[in-house]
């Protein structure tokens, strides 16, 4: 079990906060793939992920990283704080 | 050190009163506080988002880079979060050191940092609706001078 969170028009484009799924994928990148099967609203979110940020137990990662023993995996825009 | 990721209002003057004060190894001290800019005349007001617990953490590690590099006496980062109105204080950062360069420079990083490294997100409120604020190339691009 793996806890997802969305932020800013990630959040507002999957329609939740955060949700819990049962996942066998290897890397942030299959985890993806494996949600933009299962909704459009996920294919929608995730159409352009040049786009899309990613932390891993709130610490900044990317696609390509290993998801094993992670319990939070965060998707978020470009961060524009200051 | 301070860090304080807040809804709250603050005031930067009354955070600044006494700040690096009464030492002998401090002899400057920068601050910075940016405002809620209206750059349309359109809106009424910004809405920050931001990742709980992330957000804490991540500003800790850039001040703790910042205390390193710079041999920092003291340092203050406040960002707040939620409705903020045009002209309110949005955050502040300062910097305590022995000499200007290193607070100035120390100061202008961590601002640098806080805008593209920190995970807030900004929306701008109007009369006919709300968008996200989008991130500029500059603001990574200036990361490479660090």
């Amino acid at each position: 079990m793996v806890e997802l969170l969305y932020f800013a028009w990630l959040r507002e484009r999957i329609g939740v906060p955060r949700e819990q799924v049962e996942s066998t994928a290897a890397t942030v990148a299959d985890l993806v793939e494996e949600l933009k099967t299962r909704d459009p609203r996920y294919a929608a979110a995730f159409a352009d992920l040049s786009a899309v940020r990613v932390a891993l137990d709130q610490d900044l990662s990317d696609f390509s990283a290993p998801l094993a023993g992670v319990r939070e995996v965060a998707f978020f825009p470009p961060m524009t704080g200051g | 050190m301070r860090i304080a990721v807040q809804e709250a209002a603050f005031d930067p003057s009354a955070e600044l009163a006494g700040f690096g004060q009464g030492r002998a190894d401090v002899g400057a001290v920068v601050s910075f506080t940016g405002l809620v800019r209206d750059d349309t005349g359109q809106m009424q007001a910004l809405e920050i988002e931001h990742y709980p617990g992330m957000t804490e953490r991540a500003i800790a590690a850039l001040v703790e880079q910042a205390i390193t590099r710079w041999a920092l006496a003291d340092a203050v980062v406040i960002h707040r979060y939620g409705r903020l109105e045009i002209g309110a204080p949005i955050m502040m950062v300062a910097t305590a050191a022995r000499h200007r360069q290193a607070a100035f420079e120390a100061a202008e990083f961590l601002m640098d940092y806080l805008k593209s490294r920190a995970p807030f997100w900004k929306k701008e409120i109007t009369a006919t609706g709300a968008a996200w604020v989008e991130a500029k190339e500059s603001d990574e691009a200036a990361l490479s001078r660090w």
